[in-house]
C-alpha cells in the first residue's frame, strides 16, 4: 500500500492510495469517502441499485456492530466477509461502530471493548477481537480502541488519558496477535487516536500510534455537537501535524458537507458517507449545489432556487425519525412537503443518478405519503450519488486550485 | 365438462388474444396478447404494485426480470395521489416510468377487504376512507373514469363482488348487480380503442347462478374475460369447480382472467383448466416476510437452520438475488433493519413466478405440458399420491391423471 500525494493545499491533501486490495492493484482517491452499510449491505439497495450509482467509492465501510454477532458463520465459510455479503471485488473497512447508532457508554475496561448487534452485546477482549477479523478478513480493519473519553463534553484528564493507554495497549496486542495469524497479513490495521480534548493526550495518542506500524489512522471522537466544534477543529490540527504524511487519515462520525471541508483544510483523507443515509430516512433528498463553476445563468436560476428553499426555512425544523431526532439541513429538501406533490421536475435538475433520470419529486412524494419501500430506495440512489459527486467536487476543486470557490459556495448553502 | 365446444365471440372486434398452442389433452393453451404497451406472453403471472410502485423494486428491476405486465389498484390510487394528478403525469405509466404494460383492478375486491368500511348499493360502492373519514362513492362509472385517467392497458368493470364465504341471496344479488355494472362501465368507457376493459364473472360457488352470469356476460362486446369472486376463503374444491365451469363457458379466442391465484400448484392446475392470466400479492407480500418460493415450496430464511447454509436460494434459478447470494447472507440480513433483505427476496419470488409461468408455456408450445404437470407436482409433493386432492381432482377433470 502506498499513499502518494499530488499536492497539498492551505492543509488539504490531494492524492491516491495505491496498490490496494487482496491482489494489490486497487486504487483509491483522497480526499474521499467509504461506501456507508448496514450489516454488510448499502442501506436500501442490493447489488443491481448499488451498481445504478455513478461514482461508488472503491472502499465500503462494514461495521463490526452488525457483523461481530455472526462471527462464527463467517469463520466456518472461511472465505471472507467480502464475499460473503456479496461484495468480492470491493475494498473493505471495518470500522468499530456504526456512526448513525452510537453505543451505550461504560462498557469499555482494560480488557475489552463492547459493540451492539441486532442480538445485544458483544464483548470482545483483543483476543476475541481479532479471532473475529480473521473471520472477516477486511483490507483495513478500525482496531480495538476506548473512544468513550470523547462522550462527556469536558473529558476529565484521566478519563482522557485511560483511553489513550487502553488503546494503545489494545493496539500492541493486536498487532502481536496479527503476526501469529497468517491470514491476517494482508490486512492493515488502524491506529485509533483517542484522548478527549486534552491536547496533550491526544497528541501522545498521535506520536505513540504513529510508532507502531499501523495502516493508517483513525481520528476518533472527533464528532460533536457545534459548540464544541471549533475546539476539535484546533485540537484535530495538531494532532494530524504529527502524523506521518504517508499514511492515510480516517475519521469517525464526521459527514455533513460543511464540516467535511473543514476537516480536509485540517489533513483528514477519508470520511464516512452516513450523512446521505440519514437524509434518505428522514425523507429528504440532496440539493446542495457544489458546482463551483457554474455558468452565470445556472447561477442565477439555482440562486433562486436556493433563496425559495431559504424563505422557507426560517427555523431548522426538528423531525423525528425512527432513529432519533435529527434535524433537517439546508443541503437538502423535505419531500414530503406537499408542494412536491404536483412537482414534475427530478429531484436536482441535472443530476445523472437513476432516480433523476426516471423520477420526479410527485413520484418521490407520493412514495413518501404512501410509506412505500421503494422511497428509500430512489432516495438512498439519489443521496448516495449526489454525495460521491461532492466529494469528487473537492478533488477537482483541489486539482485546479479552486478549493476556496468550492468552500465558500458550501458555506453560503449550510444554515 | 373437458372437450366442450366452446361458444364463438358474436362480435367482430379485434381480438387481443393470438393461440399459438394448445394442449390437446387438458384445456391449457400458450397464447400471446396484443396490448398497447407491448405483446405479452401467456399463460402470465402478473406481479400487483398496487400503489404505482412494485414495492421496493425499481421499474428497470421489474423490466430485468421479464415482467412485461403488472397490476395497480384504483381504489389505491384513486383516493393517493388521485387521478387528476396522475392524468398530468402523463397517466400511469408516466408516472410510475413503466414503460410495459399495466392491468388496474376496479377497486371492486375493496369492497370484500375493506367491507367494515364500505356500503354497497345500486349505485356504486361507499367507502370511508380509512386515512381522513371523508367518503368516496366508487360507482362503475367512476371507476372508469378514473381508469381512463390512469391510461391502462387492461382494465376491470367494477363488480359487486362478495366473499367466497357468503351464501344466499346476496350472492345472487352481486351476480345481476355485476352485470347491469358491466353495461354501465362499456357505456362510460371513453377510450376503448387504448384501453381494454375486461367483464368479471361473479356467481359465487352456485353452479347456477355462475352459469348465468357466464352467459350474459359472454353476450358483451369485450376484449377478455376475468373470473371473479374466487380466491377468498372457499374450499378449494369449490374453487376449482367454478374455475372449470367458467372456462368451459368463456370463448376461447379471448383470454380467461383467474384473479387472485398464485400459488404456485394453483396457477399450474389453473392453466390446465384453461386460464391464461393471473395475479396475485401473495409471492411479493411472502417475501417481505422473509419466505423464498422454490420448486419444492418455501424457504423461510429467518430460520436459523439456514444461518450456515451457503448455496444461493434456488441453484437452478438466475435471478439477481441467486446469482450473487447465498442462503446464509440473506438469514443474516433479515435479521437487520436493512431493507434491502426484503428486496432481494422480492426479485426472486417474481422471477420464479415468472419463470415458472414460462416453463409451463414452453411445455404447451411442446405438447409435453401433462408431463411438465407431472414432474412439477412430484417436486412439490415429492409423490404424486402426496398431491392435495383438489389439484388431483381438477387436473383428472381435463384429462390429466397424476401418479
Amino acid at each position: 500500500m502506498k499513499l502518494s500525494l499530488t499536492k497539498v493545499v492551505n492543509g488539504c491533501r490531494l492524492g491516491k492510495i495505491k496498490n490496494l486490495g487482496k491482489t494489490g492493484d486497487c486504487t483509491m482517491d483522497i480526499p474521499g469517502c467509504l461506501l456507508y452499510t448496514k450489516t454488510g449491505s448499502a442501506p436500501h439497495l442490493t447489488h443491481h441499485t448499488l451498481h445504478n450509482i455513478h461514482g461508488v467509492p472503491a472502499m465500503a465501510q462494514l461495521t463490526l456492530s452488525s457483523l461481530a454477532e455472526h462471527h462464527e458463520v463467517l469463520a466456518e465459510y472461511k472465505e471472507g466477509v467480502g464475499k460473503f455479503i456479496g461484495m468480492p471485488d470491493s475494498l473493505l473497512y471495518c470500522s468499530l461502530h456504526d456512526p448513525v447508532s452510537p453505543c451505550p457508554a461504560g462498557y469499555v475496561t482494560n480488557k475489552s471493548v463492547s459493540v451492539w448487534g441486532v442480538g445485544g452485546r458483544v464483548e470482545m477482549t483483543a483476543s476475541k477481537f481479532m479471532t473475529i477479523q480473521q473471520a472477516l478478513q477486511p483490507d483495513w480493519f478500525q482496531c480495538l480502541s476506548d473512544g468513550e473519553a470523547s462522550y462527556e463534553e469536558a473529558t476529565s484528564l484521566k478519563r482522557a488519558r485511560k483511553s489513550v493507554d487502553r488503546s494503545l495497549l489494545f493496539l500492541d496486542n493486536c498487532l502481536r496477535l496479527q503476526e501469529e495469524s497468517e491470514v491476517l497479513q494482508k490486512s492493515k490495521i488502524i491506529g485509533v487516536i483517542e484522548g478527549g480534548d486534552v491536547m496533550e493526550e491526544r497528541l501522545r495518542s498521535a506520536r505513540e500510534t504513529a510508532k507502531r506500524p499501523v495502516g493508517g489512522f483513525l481520528l476518533d471522537g472527533f464528532q460533536g455537537n457545534p459548540v464544541t466544534l471549533e475546539t476539535r477543529l484546533h485540537l484535530l490540527s495538531s494532532v494530524t501535524a504529527v502524523l506521518p504524511e504517508d499514511k492515510p487519515r480516517l475519521i469517525s462520525g464526521v459527514s455533513r458537507p460543511d464540516e467535511v471541508l473543514e476537516y480536509i483544510e485540517r489533513g483528514v483523507d477519508l470520511f464516512e458517507s452516513f450523512f446521505p443515509y440519514q437524509v434518505t430516512e428522514r425523507g429528504c433528498a440532496l440539493t446542495f449545489s457544489f458546482d463551483y463553476q457554474p455558468n452565470p445563468e445556472e447561477t442565477l436560476l439555482h440562486q433562486n432556487g436556493t433563496q425559495e428553499e431559504a424563505k422557507c426555512m426560517d427555523q431548522i425544523k426538528t423531525i423525528k425519525t425512527t432513529d432519533c431526532n435529527e434535524e433537517i439541513t439546508s443541503f437538502e429538501i423535505n419531500l414530503k412537503e406537499k408542494k412536491y406533490q404536483e412537482d414534475f421536475n427530478p429531484l436536482v435538475r441535472g443530476c445523472s443518478c437513476y432516480c433523476c433520470k426516471n423520477h420526479t419529486r410527485a413520484y418521490v412524494h407520493h412514495l413518501l405519503v404512501t410509506n412505500e419501500l421503494l422511497a428509500g430506495v430512489l432516495l438512498m440512489m439519489h443521496n448516495f450519488e449526489h454525495y460521491f459527486g461532492f466529494f469528487h467536487s473537492i478533488r477537482e476543486a483541489l486539482k485546479s486550485d479552486r478549493l476556496a470557490q468550492l468552500k465558500e459556495l458550501i458555506h453560503r448553502q449550510a444554515s | 365438462m373437458a372437450g366442450a365446444a366452446n361458444p364463438a365471440s358474436l362480435e367482430s372486434a379485434p381480438r387481443i388474444m393470438r393461440l399459438v398452442a394448445e394442449c390437446t389433452r387438458s384445456r391449457a393453451r400458450a397464447g400471446e396478447l396484443r396490448l398497447p404497451h407491448g405483446p405479452v406472453a401467456t399463460p402470465v403471472f402478473m406481479p400487483v404494485g398496487t400503489q404505482a410502485t412494485m414495492k421496493g423494486i425499481t421499474a428497470e428491476q421489474l423490466d430485468a426480470l421479464g415482467c412485461r405486465i403488472c397490476l395497480g389498484n384504483t381504489y389505491h390510487l384513486g383516493l393517493r395521489p388521485g387521478p387528476e394528478l396522475i392524468q398530468k403525469a402523463h397517466g400511469l405509466h408516466g408516472f410510475m416510468n413503466w414503460p410495459h404494460n399495466l392491468l388496474t383492478d376496479s377497486g371492486g375486491f375493496q369492497m370484500v377487504s375493506l367491507v367494515s368500511l364500505s356500503e354497497v348499493t345500486e349505485e356504486g360502492v361507499r367507502f370511508r376512507s380509512p386515512y381522513d373519514g371523508d367518503e368516496t362513492l366508487l360507482s362503475p362509472e367512476k371507476s372508469v373514469q378514473i381508469q381512463n385517467a390512469l391510461g391502462s392497458d387492461i382494465i376491470m368493470q367494477l363488480d359487486d363482488v362478495v366473499s367466497s364465504t357468503v351464501t344466499g341471496p346476496r350472492v345472487e344479488e352481486a351476480m345481476y348487480r355485476s352485470i347491469r355494472w358491466l353495461d354501465r362501465c362499456i357505456a362510460a368507457h371513453r377510450r376503448p380503442d387504448k384501453q381494454n376493459l375486461f367483464a368479471i364473472i361473479q356467481g359465487g360457488l352456485d353452479a347456477d347462478l355462475r352459469a348465468t352470469c357466464l352467459e350474459e356476460m359472454t353476450k358483451r362486446d369485450v376484449p377478455g374475460f376475468a373470473i371473479g369472486g374466487l380466491s377468498g376463503g372457499e374450499s378449494k374444491a369449490q374453487f376449482w369447480r367454478m374455475v372449470a365451469l367458467s372456462t368451459s363457458r368463456l370463448p376461447k379466442d379471448k383470454p380467461r382472467y383467474l384473479m387472485g391465484v398464485g400459488y404456485a400448484t394453483d396457477l399450474v392446475v389453473c392453466v390446465a383448466l384453461g386460464c391464461d392470466m393471473f395475479d396475485c400479492v401473495f409471492p411479493t407480500r411472502t417475501a417481505r416476510f422473509g419466505s423464498a418460493l422454490v420448486p419444492t415450496g418455501n424457504l423461510q430464511l429467518k430460520k436459523k437452520l439456514f444461518e450456515k447454509d451457503f448455496g444461493p436460494i434456488d441453484p437452478e434459478c438466475t435471478c439477481p438475488t441467486c446469482q450473487t447470494h447465498s442462503r446464509a447472507f440473506l438469514h443474516a440480513l433479515l435479521h437487520s433493519d436493512n431493507t434491502a433483505a426484503l428486496h432481494h427476496l422480492t426479485v426472486h419470488n417474481i422471477a420464479y413466478q415468472l419463470r415458472l409461468m414460462s416453463a409451463v408455456r414452453t411445455s404447451i408450445v411442446e405438447k409435453r405440458f401433462p408431463d411438465f404437470v407431472q414432474d412439477f407436482m412430484a417436486t412439490m409433493y415429492g409423490d404424486p399420491t402426496l398431491c392435495p386432492t383438489w389439484a388431483t381432482e381438477a387436473l383428472a377433470s381435463v384429462g390429466i391423471t397424476l401418479g
